[in-house]
Parts: structure tokens; sequence; C-alpha cells
């Protein structure tokens, strides 16, 4: 119960104002499509400078929490998610704005994420002692299986048709293993300068998201009869509360998978909102409901996101190991002021590192408070014009992808990939397992090439990838999933094809 | 459209033309670009952050500089930007890290050499140190030598990446004590192979001496040699490689500073390389970096002239048979 005492230091005038002002701040950076929370980290070490250790790191925490629930606005509205974390948020949460619920479910994210969030920050405060032994259990071969485990969801997330959604996941695979491979030192793939580093996360889930929804609402041009303009009707906030607490299934899944990818260092948050939202459709009982605009997918997808926050900071504060890239950001703001983080850091630097994660804390409500606001405001941007929409995300997503690596490449690249899932969409493919695809990849792919190169000087690949209960407990996991999906498509899969007809006519 | 975007282009063009024309005697009277070949958060960009900060103070550049992350394929992205792209007007500088830059042109595939470019001065030196876990049976260099003679190819090291300063002190180890270690370059950088150490996935690693000073004070691991020429004063305790009985010299130690692009007129450089030791022997600068536990070791365009040309000569003898 120490970190009560050092709830005093959250509410100086000016800790306050940081708090406050880093959480808005977050929110819009994170609504920007290509402002991921890493960047926007980043972007504000320098700012710190001028700053007392406590004060920086209140600023720095309160936008990493507020921009990894901010991506969720342009995700529900626009259908393009802000960061690799709310790819799983746009899946129902934009369904439902189209429906008209728009309010409803950015009520909704918002909550969850501060349920998610509070939840994932107490865990750092009372359990980091245990978990960070924990964390390090993870090797190269379990990372391994976790990201295969990823894989085997692929071909059910957000497809009509199972082998489409398996397909585009492959594709997003093989963009994956685009560039120079670090680890063998071989080049793949590489036709252009642009491609020497690989395909960035950022620019393709621009391209892929919002290139196709703006050359449909211009494809749509001028007849009023195929423009439906989003409506964004006001939703009773204190039903929002209400639907919450009764989707508790939905919630504490999120919540649980969140924490527990948020720990892992190396596989990041960009998959847990993903992960999330798969568990909660095969534990609900509605799951055809599922990708149609159904609340549970956007709480799943949300609380995990944040819930992610708080324990991937545990083998940053205790190990001084950066589980994410956005704690590697982090742990350069802490160093700056001259903490070194390590299993004394809470005996060092108590009055430091408890206003920080309190800070944290306190940041989850106010980015609900704002968060609710800004939807109020948000709704309204969606009501814009078609063109005029069309043309502030085709704005958006050329300053976002430029911005990443201030590179010409990269917005080639988003806007190559965006026409190509333009045309993939008309054949009923889906952007949501090509990106896992993409990011999944390149775990996968190092994690084995390095677990192998560790396993050649052991006793060989088959002792270390297949033995240890670990990885027994992860392959059955890998199994369990594949077999799910094989039963649920035999059952379903008459329904199904039935669908994708009626979709093709 | 088409028009706009025509227009636009073209007087984004003028202007560059303009200022690209000033006299470099005014210079600078704009502010200057810093490429950076790494990712925003990582110990180069943190650094360059630092250092650069009082440039827009009266008494050094008089104009701020600004950081441009291009990340990628272990720098190499960066660096083939900054020598085929970028403008050669002093307007954009690059910072470098050696041996990484000329250790990849030396293996090839890129668009670099040493002569691509010329050096401004030098900021900080990161040297390579020999790390293994807290419960680790290594406790010093000989010990470890020693199993890796009884185990050729067993000894699995970790390090971030191939062609780095990590991945030379390997190289180098293994060439003096003529014995085979498994060198496993991780994804994540120092960080990643630091973590590989600690959780025990990897026998013993090769690291940056500043985040292995950290992470020995954490108490998580030990630390058995330093790779440089002298012992280091964050570790007056750690024996070098060569204290240690392994001929192994100050080759991996990571050099990092600022470099413009050749064919830059000669007086912006000499005005650089006036400037800029200055701007890194900040009072405020200094005391920033000691903070943040990055070994600074300022060195003036000559001295990094000499450093250079050193390196080539070894790294090329070193990878040669690779």
């Amino acid at each position: 119960m120490e970190f009560l005492s050092y709830f005093g230091g959250v509410f100086e005038p000016v800790s306050l104002m940081l708090l406050i002002g880093g959480t808005i701040g977050g929110l819009i950076l994170g609504a920007t499509p290509g402002l991921s929370p890493t960047m926007a980290v980043a972007l504000l070490i320098p700012f710190t400078f001028h700053l007392q250790p406590t004060q920086g790191l209140i600023l720095l925490g309160a936008a990493y929490t507020s921009t990894v629930a901010g991506g969720a606005v342009s995700a529900i509205l626009l259908k393009i998610p802000g960061a690799p974390a709310n790819i799983a948020t746009a899946l129902d949460g934009n369904e439902m704005a189209k429906r008209g619920e728009g309010a409803r479910a950015l009520q909704l994210s918002f909550l969850s994420s501060g349920v998610g969030g509070v939840i994932g920050v107490l865990l750092l405060i009372f359990l980091t002692p245990v978990l960070a032994k924990w964390a390090l259990q993870f090797g190269p071969s379990h990372l391994f299986w976790i990201a295969i485990l990823g894989v085997t969801v692929i071909g059910s997330l957000d497809s009509k048709s199972f082998v489409k959604g398996l397909l585009s996941g492959c594709i997003g695979l093989w963009l994956s293993q685009i560039g120079y491979d670090e680890i063998q030192g071989t080049e793949r793939f590489i036709f252009t300068d642009a491609l020497t580093g690989g395909i960035h996360i950022i620019p393709a889930l621009i391209g892929l998201f919002a290139i196709p929804q703006v050359l449909d609402m211009l494809a749509k041009g001028r007849n009023p009869q195929t423009i439906a303009s989003l409506d964004v009707p006001k939703y009773s906030f204190l039903d929002s509360v209400r639907e919450m607490i009764g989707s508790i299934r939905a919630l504490s899944i999120g919540t649980t998978i969140g924490s527990i990818i948020g720990l892992i260092p190396g596989v990041g948050g960009q998959i847990a909102g993903l992960v999330a939202y798969d568990q909660a459709r095969k534990f609900s009982p509605d799951r055809n409901k599922f990708g149609t605009g159904h609340s549970e997918g956007v709480i799943a997808a949300e609380s995990a996101n944040n819930a992610m926050v708080g324990p991937s900071l545990v083998p940053l504060l205790t190990l001084s190991i950066p589980g994410s890239p956005t704690a590697a950001v982090l742990l350069g703001g802490l160093l700056i002021h001259g903490i070194f983080p390590g299993s004394d850091i809470f005996q060092k630097h108590p009055e430091v590192v408890w206003t920080f994660i309190n800070s944290m804390l306190i940041g989850q409500i106010l980015m609900v408070i704002f968060g609710i606001y800004t939807a109020a405001w948000a709704a309204k941007i969606a009501k814009a014009p078609m063109p005029v929409m069309a043309a502030g995300v085709l704005v958006l997503a050329l300053f976002g992808s430029y911005s990443v690596q201030q590179s010409m490449g990269d917005v080639h690249i988003m806007l190559a990939l965006g026409v190509g899932m333009f045309v993939l969409q008309k054949f009923g493919f889906s952007a949501a397992p090509l990106v896992l695809g993409l990011i999944l990849g390149p775990i996968a792919g190092d994690y084995f090439t390095n677990g192998s190169m560790i396993a050649a000087a052991q006793d060989g690949p088959w002792v270390y990838f297949f033995t240890g209960p670990l990885n027994i407990i992860l392959i059955a996991l890998v199994i369990a999933s594949i077999v799910y999906s094989f039963w649920s498509n035999m059952l379903q899969g008459s329904g199904k094809t039935e669908a994708t007809g009626e979709a093709a006519q | 459209m088409k028009t706009i975007l025509k227009s636009a282009l073209l007087s984004v063009a003028a202007l560059t033309l303009t200022a690209g024309t000033a006299p470099a005697a005014d210079y600078p009277d704009r502010p200057i670009g810093v490429a950076v070949s790494y990712g925003a958060g990582g110990a180069t960009d943190f650094q360059a952050r630092i250092v650069t900060m009082v440039a827009g103070n009266e008494d050094i550049l008089g104009q701020p500089m600004y950081i441009v992350n291009k990340p990628g394929a272990g720098g190499r992205k960066g660096w083939n930007w900054f020598a085929t792209e970028a403008e050669a007007d002093g307007y954009m500088l690059s910072a470098y890290n050696i041996p990484h830059f000329i250790a990849q042109s030396i293996k090839g595939g890129v668009k670099y050499s040493a002569d691509s470019f010329e050096p401004i001065a030098n900021w900080g030196s990161d040297p390579a140190v020999v790390v293994v876990g807290k419960d680790s049976k290594f406790n010093s260099m000989a010990d470890l030598i020693a199993f890796a003679k009884e185990n050729p190819g067993k000894t699995t090291t970790s390090g971030a990446g191939l062609f780095v300063g990590h991945h030379i002190a390997a190289l180098q180890i293994e060439k003096a004590c003529a014995c085979k270690i498994a060198y496993i370059p991780t994804k994540g950088g120092g960080a990643a192979a630091m973590k590989a150490v600690i959780a025990g996935e990897v026998m013993a690693g090769v690291n940056n001496l500043s985040d292995a000073f950290r992470a020995r004070e954490a108490g998580n691991v030990k630390i058995l040699g330093v790779a440089d020429l002298e012992r280091n004063e964050f570790l007056p305790d750690v024996p070098t490689m060569k204290e240690a009985g392994l001929d192994v010299d100050n080759s991996s130690v990571n050099f990092r500073g600022l470099m413009v692009k050749k064919g830059t007129p000669q007086e912006v450089i000499d005005k650089l390389a006036a400037q800029v030791p200055l701007m890194f022997e900040n009072a405020r600068v200094v005391k920033r970096m000691k903070a943040g536990g990055s070994p600074m070791k300022v060195m003036t365009r000559d001295e990094v002239k000499a450093m250079w040309a050193q390196r080539q000569a070894t790294l090329a003898e070193l990878l040669k048979g690779l």
C-alpha cells in the first residue's frame, strides 16, 4: 500500500496540468492515423528535458495511456485504426458506427479501455516482483509458438470465407518477409531502395485500411442516392456503463489476455487486441454476431490493448528490459533523468516511480472522461460530407505515413498497398488478416531463426522447440486453436458459403 | 489536382534552389537536420537528441538542429539515403556509428563507404563488453574461453545484430582465442540481446558498456571483460581483453558522431568542425549525457579522420574471410 502515500505528487498543480494536457494531447495524437504511441512518446521526450523527472514521466505516462485509447476513435468512425493495437476495435466498432451507434461504440471503447487500463496498472503495482520473473520465462521457442498461435486465428478473422482469410493472411506473411534480415544478413524481395528496411507496419496499416475507404467514398461520387453519411446520434452514457458491466465475459477475457501479452517482452501490444477479440468470440454464445457490429468485440479489443500498458512496464522497471518499442522509448525518458531501472528502483526512487505509476492510474480515469468528451466532438467530424471526408482522410494518410520515418518511399508503399487492398476487397478479401500476417511474420520468423541458432549449439531443434512445460502448453493451445477453427468451419461451412454467395450477387 | 501538385512541387523546388545557392559565409541561416539511421528512442537517437540540443545557442551555430529518424536494416537504409539523396549543402548532417557503417560497406550491398562522407566530430564511445548471467559458472574471460575451447561452437553468445560492434568484438575474440563460439544476433538491439543473457537463453553476451553497467548495478549480470585499450572509468574493476590474455583491440568500440556528405563546401565543413566540438562539450550536454549513463568522447575532425582510416584497415582484414 506504499503507493497510496505518493498520490499527493500527482495532484500538484504542474503535475496535474501535465497529466491533463498529456491525456488530451495523447487522445488527439492517437486518433490521428500514423501517430502511434511509440512516436507520440518519442516526440515528447525532448520536452521533458525542462521538467522535473517526476513531471516528465507523468507527461510520458499520460501520453502513452491515452494514445493507445485514442486510436479507437478513428478505428470506430472511419475504420482506420490509429495504431496496430486498434485493428480489432475497427472490426465491430465501425459496423456499429455505420448502424448509427457510433456514440455507443465510442463510449464502450473508452469505458472498457479505462477498466482494462486500471486493472493493468494495479497488476503493475501489486505483482511486479512476481511477474518480472515470470516474464523472463519466455525464450525464443515460446515466442515462436505464441506467434504461431496468432497465425492460427488468421483464417477466421473478419472474413466471410475461411479460405479467403487464410489467403490474405498468407499475403501478409509474405509481405512481412520483404527487406533486409538482420539475423541472417540476407536481403529478401528488395527491388527498390524504399523496401530495404521492409514494410513498416504503420504505413501498411494506413494503406490497407484508409485508402480502400477513400476510394470507396470517391467511387460513390456525387450520387446522393449512394452517399450514406455517417450519423452519430447521442447515446445515454449510463446505458453504456450498464452494457459494459453486462459484458463481463468479454471484459475479463480482454483484460486477462491484454495483461498476459503485455507482460511478455518481445511480442508487444500490437497483437493483444486481436488475440483478445478472437478469444472473446470463441467463448461467446453470440459468436456469429462478431464482425457485424457486436459490442462485445469492441469491449474485448479495447480492454485488452489498454490492459497491456501497465504490465508492459514490469520488465522495464525491474529488469531494465523494455518489452515493447514504446517501453524502449520510455526507458530513454527515465535514463535522461538519471533514473536507472532495476530491481531496487522502488527503493531508490520511490517518489519518482510511484508518482509515475499513480499518474497512470489517474490518467486512465481522466482518459475515460476526456475520451467521452472527444467522442461527442469527433462525432461531429464524422458528419462531414463524403467528398470532404475523403479528402481529409487522404491528407491524414499521406501525412501519417510520411511522418513515421520521414520517407517518401513509405508513402509509395502505403498507396500501393491501399490500391491493392481496394481491389482485393472487391473480391471479398479483408484487411485484418493481412495485417495480422504482416505483424506475426517477423515475430515467428526471427524467433525461429534465433531459436534454431541456439538449438544448433545445444541439443538440436526438436529438443529446443518441443520440450519443456511452457512449450508443450503453447503447442497444445496451437493444436486446440487449429482443431477449433476446422470444427467450427465444418459445422457452419454450409451457412457461410451461402452468405458469401449472397454477398457476391 | 495534378496542376496543383505540380505547382506545389515547383515552388518547393524553387525554395530549395534559392536556399541551396545561399553563400556559405552566411551558413547556417536556417535549422539543420541530423539524420539518425536508427529508430526514435534507441541509444543513438537518444544521445543525438541530447548532444544537439544547444546548437541554437549564439556561441555555437545560432541555428537549432532537428533529428530525422531513418531507421531500417541495421542502419543501412538511413546511410543509403544520406549517401544518395541528401543535399551536400550542410543543412542535412547524419549521425555515424563506427564500426557499423564501415563494416557494412566492406561486406557490400550498400551505396556508401567511408569515402562517401566527411566526418565533423565525435561525441561518444561505447565499448563492447562480455557479460554473463549473475548465476553463471563463468567468472572470468579465462573460464569462458576454456569452455569455448573444450566445446567448439557451443558457447551461445548474444549480440545486437550482424556487423555491429558486438559482432566485431565476438569475431575478434574468436580470432584471438583460436576457438569457436556461437554468436546469436538478436533483433531488437542491445536490449533484446541483454534480455537473452539475463533470462539464461544464452550462455554469454556481447553488449554495450553503458547498458551492461546498468544491468550490473541492478544485480542481473557479471561483466567479464571490456573490448577496449584501457579500463573504463565506469568499470575500473573489469579487465580489458588484453589484460585477460586475448589480443583484442578497440576496433569494436561504438563511436558516435556527426558527418556530412562528401562534396559539402569546405567553408561549411570548417565552420562545423570548429563549432560542433564546442556543442558536445557544453556543460548542459555533458550533464545530461552523464545522467543517462552515456560515455562521452569528444574528438575533432582530424582525430576522427584518422580513426576512420584505421578502422577501415582493421575491419577489412578481420572481415576478409567471412
